[in-house]
């Protein structure tokens, strides 16, 4: 699913390639902290190379692969501050609130 | 003369009129209050409902449900590239004109007229009924006697605003008064990547509002913006300018401690925000379009010649908050009422559209981190709605960086009280 120099990430790639905010909040209630945590330890090391390598094609027209690392990027983003704040899948004194993201640019 | 320094050292000093006393919230927990809210302010309020971005082409509409004010309004660019409002009710049964999954969801899209579900009346893009189905079987009937209801509409820096008076007491500027229009001359049309969300919240409109419009909670409630190392209770957050105009605060803050995040040390900082370059106040990198430099940033933008500065707050009566970022991109909040205890609440991220993948990513760093901490000021308030609603107090005291508090529910009393007396809206 990946880019061929990413392919350390493509066992984690079926389960965070996810295009949206909201399926991918919906994902990381629905994982644990050791499922979180070693997908970042795995993909944050990669970070800097994922954005270098995104950046030599255009935004909007990026092949498949690309498209899915992007995703990847996104989730890493989506699970790094439970990881390395609240060491828990909810945002900490969040209650019950929620906030919907109903609206994104695509990609 | 001790006394007048300390007036003057004090923000609340400042604006004497808004007092030093407890405060009552029984304007946040009583039905009552939020009924005469309803007509005392949001019918007579100039009221932010969109952006011209919205409507990017003649035809464009959205509808907007205002259940505070028991309507919706079709917010349209006509023919002529006008922006236009019409109350959302087709002139022969009374039926929601606009609609596509069920009455109750907002909907948006394009069109040349808009056509009831109900008996196929149409109307155009002017609000003039333009078909009637089998017209002849209306006794002495002229279709230019039943246009659409026009709703007050004005447009402002790409901010569209209706007003549901039949005659709003100010125009939309006169409104809006001199701090507001210091926002003129921002670039807004060039910050359009826009990242939307929506919420139910379980309180009163003006308790989520009161939450983000003081910065004595941060260091609290947000400590863990701060990584553990920095973490303290003994010396709080502090905000350098404060500014009240008519019905309207700002308020200035120049970035933790005085340092912008962009400029801490990679240790005093979360790893994702130092591995992609951007947090909580934005991408680390100001995007390079002169527009956003803040040296050509309109001088209202930051009235406190604050240095350094990051966020100025502007808090647009009743339900509108603009938040302009120096990192060159901005958020906007809105409040709409539901009941004494419930709103829907709406944040929309805005950013100069991402012209590479790292421009996106750190876009989306910061639009999540927001959202956390967000989500700890709307998870608190539901506990604030149940401690007021109890009733075990009946006033509250207020620091003096909480003016902005207390002006609001000041201001929001003096509106019902002037509508209680009958007259017209208070003046802003």
């Amino acid at each position: 699913m990946l880019p061929e120099k990413f392919a350390d990430l493509e066992p984690f790639a079926g389960k965070w390639c996810v295009p949206t905010e909201a399926a991918r909040y919906a994902q990381r209630l629905a994982s644990t902290m050791a499922e979180m945590q070693a997908f970042y330890d795995a993909a944050f090391p990669r970070v800097c190379d994922a954005m270098a390598h995104l950046d030599q094609f255009p935004l909007r027209e990026l092949p498949y692969r690309e498209l899915n690392l992007l995703h990847l990027v996104y989730s890493l983003v989506m699970v790094s501050l439970p990881v390395e704040v609240w060491h828990q899948p909810r945002v900490i004194d969040s209650g019950t609130a929620y906030f919907d993201r109903y609206l994104e640019p695509v990609p | 003369m001790a006394d007048v320094a300390e007036r003057r050292a004090s923000w609340t000093g400042r604006y004497p009129e808004l007092g030093t006393g407890l405060v009552s919230y029984e304007d946040s927990i009583s039905p009552e209050f939020a009924e005469l809210e309803r007509e005392a302010i949001f019918r007579r309020a100039w009221l932010n409902v969109g952006r011209v971005e919205q409507l990017p082409r003649r035809g464009s509409f959205f509808t907007k449900e205002l259940a505070v004010a028991r309507t919706s309004v079709i917010v349209t660019r006509d023919l002529d590239g006008q922006v236009r409002a019409f109350h959302n009710v087709c002139r022969h049964r009374g039926n929601k004109l606009v609609w596509d999954k069920t009455p109750r969801d907002q909907t948006s899209g394009f069109c040349r007229q808009f056509m009831c579900k109900y008996h196929g009346w149409r109307y155009g893009l002017d609000g003039q009924l333009n078909f009637v189905l089998q017209e002849e079987e209306f006794s002495g009937f002229s279709k230019a006697d039943f246009p659409l209801v026009a709703v007050n509409c004005e447009v402002w820096e790409g901010f569209i605003f209706v007003n549901l008076a039949r005659e709003p007491g100010q125009s939309l500027l006169e409104f809006l008064g001199p701090m507001v229009r210091g926002l003129e001359g921002y670039p807004f049309h060039l910050v359009t990547e826009r990242y939307a969300f929506r919420a139910d919240i379980l309180s009163n409109w003006k308790i989520f509002l009161d939450a983000f419009q003081e910065y004595y909670h941060a260091s609290v409630l947000h400590s863990q913006q701060q990584v553990p190392a920095l973490r303290t209770f003994e010396t709080g957050f502090k905000v350098p300018h404060f500014q009240v105009s008519g019905p309207h605060r700002l308020l200035s803050t120049g970035g933790w401690k005085g340092v912008p995040r962009h400029l801490t040390p990679p240790d005093q900082m979360y790893p994702i925000e130092s591995a992609t370059r951007a947090g909580l106040m934005g991408p680390w990198q100001r995007p390079d379009i002169p527009e956003l430099d803040p040296a050509r940033l309109p001088a209202g933008i930051n009235p406190g010649n604050l240095d350094p500065w990051s966020i100025s707050n502007f808090q647009i009566f009743p339900n509108f908050v603009i938040l302009v970022y120096e990192r060159g991109w901005y958020l906007t909040y809105h409040y709409w009422p539901t009941s004494h205890n419930t709103h829907v609440w709406e944040m929309s991220f805005y950013f100069p559209p991402a012209r590479n993948a790292s421009e996106r990513i750190r876009h989306e760093v910061t639009a999540v981190v927001s959202k956390e901490a967000g989500l700890q000021d709307a998870g608190t308030l539901d506990g604030t709605q149940m401690g007021l609603e109890s009733r075990v107090l009946s006033e509250y005291p207020l620091s003096d960086q909480e003016i902005t508090v207390r002006h609001l529910h000041k201001v929001v009393g003096e509106w019902v009280q002037s509508y209680l007396r009958g007259g017209q809206a208070a003046r802003a």
